[in-house]
């Protein structure tokens, strides 16, 4: 039977394959999206401004202490009862982009923070204007300690993005709860899943991993 | 939306909303307990001087951490009956939450063990301390004071993931706002309370966060 089975799902390879497909498209546009208001909330929260920074608090606090797929669950069925329809896969991308934007956010703001405050002086000191300050002097150091949480977020998001499953985004991870019921071996059918979330993880678990240690290595002291 | 929010029906379904916030609490603790020791163990094994013991705990952790949770679930869902193991649910999804954060807590664990320098070690051994007198006052106050702020991080997102299990019809919070969204289609209510009873869980984890690192943190260790 497991020779049947197994040919079997090596002829719907194809139907995989474009669940994979649909993971990275789903990821990969949150993942842009995110990062870019993500780094936007972050700017603003690191910033002085108190109104601005007790906001985007307690929107993070909100995203982080809701499941994902309560949130998910919340876009896609009340924003239609506000009147905007959507269809699942943007309703995913919306859900996804906030769920990163809120978590790069605070790497962002923390990684801000983490820039000594003598550098900002000394800037000001110099005339740069703030703008200049933020893109020549606080920015390029603060990366340090941003990327490699940034990307470890990035893995995050792609297993994240194995939720929207459930409001029928045709994902891997859907692609293998629609092919379990025609080829009943649980096993196999979703250890081909977990090897096609490896393969896009993996290496950016690695990635992660790397700069770690190449960030540590130039070390934390000015 | 919003004016025609039926505080009625939440008040009606509130017995069911306390027993699922019940479920949740006790899935998540026996997964937090479950893990913590899976944790201490595979942390033990990927530490071992035998290369063999080590490399199996290597590929559990990765693998775990390179898959999403709701693929490993569907893996054990579907694939322990094509194995001939029928269990209840329940006993599945606390298996999958179990050895997922498990994974997470063992590289936890073992960023708190190796952050402590080896010389205090040796110094504790050339003091004349004994192995139980080393752990009780050198290691584990410090590794317990590094590691208590990640490891309930860790416990968020497990009561969090713990919502997936409404996904194979385990009755908890998620799975509330679900049965109120197909009973009375009232997504809206079923769900933002559902957030809310989450939110109170979050909070409660999240002083506690708060509170222990003014107790326990041990400054010089950072």
């Amino acid at each position: 039977m497991w020779g049947f089975y197994f040919t079997e799902l090596l002829h719907s390879l194809p139907f995989f394959l474009k669940g994979l497909w649909m993971t990275v498209a789903v990821s990969g546009l949150s993942l842009i999206a995110g990062t870019v208001i993500g780094f936007v909330c972050g700017i603003l929260r690191a910033s002085g401004n108190k109104i601005l920074r007790y906001i985007i608090g307690a929107w993070v606090d909100l995203i982080r202490g809701t499941p994902f797929l309560v949130q998910i669950f919340i876009i896609f069925f009340i924003l239609p009862s506000a009147g905007i329809e959507l269809e699942a896969f943007p309703a995913a991308v919306i859900a996804l982009t906030n769920l990163a934007a809120s978590f790069i956010c605070e790497i962002v703001a923390g990684g801000i923070l983490a820039v000594p405050s003598g550098q900002r002086e000394a800037a000001t000191a110099s005339g740069l204007s703030p703008y200049q300050q933020l893109r020549y002097i606080i920015l390029p150091q603060a990366m340090r300690t941003i990327l490699p949480p940034l990307v470890g977020q990035y893995v995050l998001l792609v297993k994240d993005s194995s939720v929207v499953s459930a409001i029928g985004v045709v994902d891997i991870t859907r692609v293998g709860w629609l092919t379990v019921q025609r080829i009943p071996e649980g096993i196999m059918v979703f250890g081909l899943v977990g090897i096609l979330y490896f393969v896009i993880c993996y290496p950016l678990i690695n990635l992660s991993n790397f700069l770690e240690r190449r960030m540590a290595v130039v070390g934390t002291r000015l | 939306m919003l004016e025609t929010f039926n505080f009625r029906v939440i008040w009606e379904y509130m017995p069911l909303y306390l027993q699922c916030f019940q479920a949740t609490l006790w899935l998540s603790a026996v997964s937090l307990l479950g893990a913590i020791l899976v944790g201490i163990i595979a942390c033990a094994m990927r530490l071992s001087q035998t290369k063999t013991i080590s490399r199996i705990a290597g590929i559990y952790i990765e693998s775990i951490r390179s898959t999403p949770l709701l693929a490993q679930l569907y893996f054990f869902y579907f694939g322990l009956p094509s194995l001939g193991l029928m269990l209840p649910e329940w006993v599945t999804g606390v298996l999958a939450l179990t050895l997922n954060s498990g994974a997470y807590y063992a590289e936890i664990i073992r960023a708190g063990i190796q952050a402590i320098p080896y010389g205090q070690i040796e110094a504790g051994i050339s003091s004349g301390l004994s192995y139980f007198q080393r752990m009780r006052y050198i290691i584990l106050p410090q590794a317990l004071g590094m590691t208590i702020r990640p490891m309930l991080g860790q416990a968020i997102v497990l009561v969090k993931d713990s919502s997936l299990l409404s996904l194979i019809s385990i009755a908890e919070l998620t799975r509330a706002g679900q049965l109120l969204t197909s009973d009375r289609f009232m997504p809206v209510e079923g769900f933002l309370t559902t957030a809310a009873f989450y939110l109170i869980i979050y909070y409660m984890l999240k002083g506690f966060s708060a509170w222990s690192e003014k107790r326990l943190i041990f400054r010089e260790a950072h």
